[in-house]
């Protein structure tokens, strides 16, 4: 283990941002409006906000992403490969949650056949993760397993009052803490005061103790057919708020768009809830916003289950409690449905 | 950098055939003239107008032509209606083949086949009836039921009455859904004209048709005595990536286009009826 | 308040004047009640709630609610009574259909300002110009006032405009509400600083639709920017421009319909300040076609839908580009 003291820590980021690019969460603007991702930048301020509103999937998975190009002339078509090799990168301050929506993303697009947009991007950026110091009320990380005391990652972080403890986890995490000389060595168990701390906290959270018990692959029909969708989904909006800042959530389009050039093809997250995410020219087998609803949560409850061996699509980070319209969630879903349901 | 599947592949279209009014059979080779790619029957590919759409069709002509894809396309959105506007050497992009196929190699091996298809439903079983005709020896006789709003609307007729019907290992019932002038044969929906053909309970079944076809043909096969386990069909939602990444062409926990398109009906029975 | 509001709503399910009872209903924690329908007296009773964080605006579900058989009972504040007008104005409710309680308003609570200045919130209360707030790290007592939704820091207005009765006094309308302050702010920039402050804060934008899906003047069956064969696709920005000409079209489509409710801004994930957008128009077309309010009367004609003899010309009013 090695650590720095909270007074070097600039001089950390500007060591590493000095050969790749280093981003790390920071006040978006006033108060109200939390932390973002932002690059590093001399004077940047690290925000221990626990969390960004924005989750990290972005940096592998982005908004939108051009994938081809094609010149028409004619009758002919060239198809245009615009792939590039990406350039390294680092994040810090990733949170447990986020660290274990990676897995989740790497589950669908690293499985055969790989997608090499979403692959090229992972394999260039390094991970650095930092324990909750402060976990708040729409923190449910531990129902989903996931410790936010012992993030995961290529490096996981520490932070105390004075100081920030780096543990590598994996040699590209070892390499880039050897090259940080700022850091000095730590003892192993140096970190163990602040988790014990973190677990306390943890363990008052008020969502620790919601149930998974009634959802998994193998009550697909049970939960697909409760009347408790039409009264769950009466108030949605069919927005894509939920979709968007969720870590987990995977789905996209992919469009054309007429540069005037050529046609640039992109992809670009989609969301389940759009009344045309399901349409054919034949008709939508999704007619109603209950349905679409409901393919949104029992995808993270049920379907990714039954697919990943029980691991649940959802990592507890509470953004979709902060950030739905209407106040609706898969904490409440998960309650309402899970009534009775055990 | 690592091969991408979601980049697709140049096809040229060097042979358009008209079906009926609004299907079109498309002949589609790779630039250096050979196949873009092997496929077994059943499987899927995506094809594209850059600007226009991407979509996934069946391919429609069997393995075992070693010279060419051919897709039937029924016009019924924007994307389709550009392809039939389509002229021969028009280039479109290629990308495949998708999905699992139907089990010709494994649980079809000696079985007598009954395929019943409505419409354009046929386009995706030609590939497996060509491919069984043409792999005569590992399978037993053929049996087509096949019907379509009118005589006109029927896909790959000439086939049908040239190879089809003269060959001694196929029997073919043709309908159609009203009298019309010309026309001989049955007059009636499928379900019914199944019911009528009593058809050979030891049969292996393959449908493919309307969502509503479909529904009214299996139970009318139940109640003749076949099984959900004796009966294929192949299913076609909304796709975009056709790798199951997307996220849009799920049946609960399925993906039509990974897992599917082909689907034993017994395991269909088990999911939610979304499609 | 809340409960009379419940005996109200209990009263008139019982008397048959309705069938349901559009409100809010309790959430997991004490800031996110969520719209819910109620259809008996015991699911009143189990989770309506009524309190400084409900802030949702339901005049909007009304255009659903009212195509159903029988009457709803809704509960309206000022700022929503006058959507439900505009919506009136608009045939996209059924009057008739359609029973509506007015409810003094005060301001609502942002739970994003509360929950940034209170982390770990376990339950907050209002008492007079206070919020008490329990945190799992400490109590916290804020100032009421720097807690409110936007809207309710320049209410335009405390008066219900539209109600069947109404549950305490009704307010009355507020001139000087001071919500043109930051437009005017804006409109003294310079063109350049202007259109950086848009790039900056529309650039934001992750394309979720919910400020369009709140919005009671966005009420098109099927918008625009959801048509798979319109050319602009809902979901992304096909280029760096396109986002800031969605919410730009939107802000046209509703200049003159728009009632300055604030929803949009409210449920703006990214916290963009879209409102300001509306104000610009509504305080464009004050000062043109003199003062209108939306939503203010059923019924009314919008200065852009209407024509008068006095209307001014635009060419006369910018010749050439300046004044």
């Amino acid at each position: 283990m090695k650590k720095v003291s909270r007074s070097s820590l600039d001089a950390c980021f500007a060591a590493i941002a000095a050969s790749q690019k280093l981003y790390l969460p920071v006040a978006d603007g006033e108060k109200k409006r939390g932390a973002k991702y932002a690059p590093w930048f001399e004077g940047a301020v690290y925000s221990t906000a626990v969390n960004t509103v924005r989750s990290a999937k972005d940096f592998f998975f982005p908004q939108v992403e051009k994938m081809t190009r094609f010149k028409m002339d004619g009758k002919q078509i060239e198809v245009e490969d615009i792939r590039k090799e990406n350039e390294d990168f680092v994040i810090f301050g990733v949170r447990a949650c986020d660290a274990a929506s990676f897995a989740i993303l790497d589950s669908v697009y690293l499985s055969d056949p790989v997608d090499s947009f979403y692959q090229n991007r992972r394999e260039h950026g390094l991970i650095m993760t930092m324990a909750c110091g402060k976990p708040t009320e729409t923190c449910f990380c531990s129902v989903f397993g996931i410790d936010a005391a012992e993030p995961a990652g290529d490096i996981s972080c520490w932070m105390t009052e004075d100081t920030v403890y780096m543990q590598a986890n994996t040699e590209k995490g070892e390499a880039l803490l050897a090259s940080l000389p700022m850091l000095e060595d730590a003892a192993d168990d140096a970190a163990e005061e602040t988790k014990a701390a973190i677990r306390q906290v943890l363990d008052k959270l008020p969502l620790k103790d919601l149930s998974t018990d009634a959802f998994g692959g193998d009550k697909l029909m049970k939960l697909f057919d409760s009347d408790k969708w039409n009264s769950l989904s009466e108030a949605c909006l069919a927005c894509g708020t939920c979709t968007f800042v969720c870590p987990t959530c995977q789905c996209y389009d992919i469009r054309d768009y007429d540069t005037g050039h050529g046609i640039e093809r992109f992809r670009c997250w989609d969301s389940c809830m759009y009344s045309d995410f399901t349409l054919c020219a034949h008709g939508n087998t999704r007619t109603t916003q209950m349905q679409r609803f409901r393919q949104r949560f029992m995808h993270k409850l049920v379907y990714y289950p039954s697919n990943n061996n029980g691991t649940f699509g959802c990592v507890g980070c509470g953004r979709c409690l902060k950030s739905c319209p209407i106040s609706m969630n898969i904490v409440k879903v998960m309650k309402t449905l899970g009534e009775g349901n055990e | 950098m690592k091969q991408e599947t979601l980049i697709p592949k140049i096809g040229v279209v060097t042979d358009i055939r008209i079906d009926t009014p609004d299907v079109k059979t498309f002949r589609v080779v790779g630039l250096d003239g050979k196949k873009v790619f092997e496929h077994m029957p059943g499987q899927c590919a995506m094809l594209s107008i850059p600007g226009v759409g991407e979509g996934m069709f069946s391919i429609t002509s069997s393995p075992t032509n070693t010279e060419f894809m051919e897709f039937s396309i029924k016009k019924c959105g924007c994307l389709t209606s550009w392809l039939h506007m389509m002229e021969v050497g028009q280039q479109v992009t290629i990308r495949g083949p998708y999905g699992n196929a139907f089990p010709v190699t494994t649980d079809f091996q000696g079985k007598d086949l009954l395929f019943i298809a409505g419409g354009i439903g046929l386009a995706p079983l030609r590939s497996v009836i060509n491919y069984c005709r043409d792999k005569k020896d590992e399978f037993g006789s053929l049996h087509i039921i096949y019907g379509s709003r009118s005589k006109d609307d029927l896909v790959d007729y000439q086939e049908i009455l040239d190879e089809w019907m003269t060959d001694d290992n196929v029997r073919v019932d043709l309908t159609i859904d009203r009298e019309q002038e010309g026309w001989d044969g049955h007059v009636g929906f499928i379900p019914n004209f199944v019911k009528e053909l009593k058809p050979d309970l030891n049969r292996t079944v393959l449908i493919c048709g309307p969502p509503i076809m479909i529904k009214f043909t299996l139970d009318g096969l139940k109640e003749l005595g076949f099984s959900e386990e004796q009966v294929y069909t192949t299913m076609e939602l909304r796709m975009k990536c056709g790798i199951g990444k997307c996220g849009r062409c799920n049946i609960g926990d399925k993906y039509v286009c990974k897992d599917g398109p082909v689907f034993r009906f017994d395991a269909l029975s088990e999911l939610p009826n979304e499609y | 308040m809340q409960d009379t509001m419940m005996k109200r709503a209990s009263e008139l399910l019982a008397d048959g004047t309705v069938v349901r009872v559009l409100g809010w209903k309790n959430g997991e924690f004490v800031y996110d009640p969520t719209p819910a329908v109620f259809d008996s007296a015991e699911a009143l009773a189990q989770d309506f709630v009524y309190h400084d964080f409900c802030g949702s605006n339901l005049s909007k579900y009304l255009i659903e609610l009212s195509r159903l058989e029988g009457k709803t009972l809704v509960f309206l504040k000022p700022c929503d009574s006058y959507s439900l007008n505009q919506l009136l104005t608009e045939h996209r409710i059924d009057r008739e259909k359609v029973y509506i309680i007015g409810i003094p308003c005060d301001g609502k609570l942002d739970p994003d300002t509360v929950r940034s200045s209170a982390e770990g919130i376990l339950s907050a209360v209002t008492e007079g110009d206070s919020v008490q707030v329990e945190t799992m790290y400490g109590n916290v007592t804020l100032n009421k006032a720097d807690c409110l939704l936007e809207r309710c820091t320049v209410c335009k207005s405390h008066k219900v405009v539209v109600f069947d009765e109404m549950l305490g006094e009704n307010g009355t309308v507020n001139p000087d509400s001071n919500r043109f302050d930051m437009v005017e702010k804006l409109e003294a920039m310079t063109p350049e600083e202007r259109y950086e402050f848009w790039r900056g804060e529309l650039s934001r934008c992750i394309r979720c639709n919910a400020c369009r899906n709140v919005c009671p003047a966005c009420s098109c069956e099927q918008c625009v920017f959801d048509s798979p064969t319109s050319g602009v696709s809902q979901k992304a920005a096909a280029d760096s421009f396109e986002e800031n000409m969605f919410h730009i079209i939107r802000a046209f489509h509703v200049a003159g319909r728009c009632t300055d409710c604030g929803e949009c801004s409210r449920v703006c994930p990214q916290h963009i300040p879209l409102h300001l957008l509306n104000r610009k128009f509504i305080k464009d077309i004050n000062t043109y076609y003199g003062e209108y309010q939306a939503g203010a009367e059923a019924g009314s004609r919008a200065p852009l839908v209407n024509f008068t003899m006095d209307d001014c010309e635009p060419n006369v009013i910018y010749k050439g580009g300046s004044k």
